[in-house]
């Protein structure tokens, strides 16, 4: 997994601003559910690109403290990308 | 009544007049149960993610069926009979689709109306009303 090539875009950087000084000051972009800006009500579990955003390179469900994503969407999310995974649409796992 | 979402996977092997035949005979056994077919969604060829019985490609189909329920058992029946079809899954959607709607309705009730009243409530200082209305008699005593 570690010889595989980093993703740009995934969560290294959404996980952190840059220029903490000595790890004291924290000033982090409060992260905010994009399904709520976007307004949408329900979760497709066949659009495997949008899932796929949610899924890093080893195929587990993103976490919702990094993502950001609110409670609500995070359980629509999780129930379509266990759908997505039995159609074949989204790995189980990956290595 | 229910609405069901019953996708299925086609191994890639299969002719294409096959699956269209596929897909009548499946329509067709929803339809004489008494469902009725809202919506027939050809994907096409896809590569799996994973392979199934030994295919890494396959043709998704996703039919939209409105019913009872007692039609979708015999659907998935037939479906595991037809080798042809290598994975399928039914999904109940009525019910997300209405929790749906009720969102929508909830969004735009507010757009008429409490949007501008949410906003000012968020401007507003963070003093509850009832500690300045103490406040005032405290001061009257004195």
């Amino acid at each position: 997994m570690s010889n595989e090539p980093r993703e740009p875009g995934r969560r290294d950087d959404r996980d952190r601003k840059p220029g903490g000084q000595g790890g004291r000051r924290f000033i982090r972009a409060r992260k905010s559910c994009k399904f709520c800006a976007d307004k949408v009500d329900y979760i497709d579990y066949k659009d495997a690109r949008l899932l796929l955003s949610y899924v890093p390179e080893r195929g587990k469900i993103l976490p919702r403290r990094i993502s950001g994503t609110c409670a609500p969407h995070q359980r629509m999310l999780a129930t379509a990308i266990k759908r997505a995974r039995n159609a074949a649409l989204i790995p189980f796992a990956t290595d | 009544m229910r609405v069901y979402e019953v996708l299925f996977i086609v191994a890639p092997n299969t002719e294409e007049e096959s699956i269209e035949s596929l897909i009548t005979q499946l329509s067709d056994v929803a339809t004489n149960q008494g469902a009725r077919i809202a919506k027939v969604d050809r994907i096409g060829r896809r590569r799996l993610a994973y392979p199934i019985q030994k295919f890494h490609e396959g043709h998704y189909v996703v039919l939209t069926v409105e019913g009872s329920g007692t039609e979708i058992a015999e659907l998935e029946r037939r479906m595991r009979v037809v080798d042809a079809v290598i994975r399928y899954i039914t999904i109940r959607i009525d019910e997300d689709l209405k929790r749906a709607e009720k969102f929508r309705a909830k969004r735009a009730v507010k757009a008429a109306a409490g949007g501008r009243k949410t906003r000012r409530r968020r401007s507003e200082p963070m003093i509850p009303v009832g500690a300045d209305n103490n406040d005032e008699e405290e001061g009257d005593e004195a």
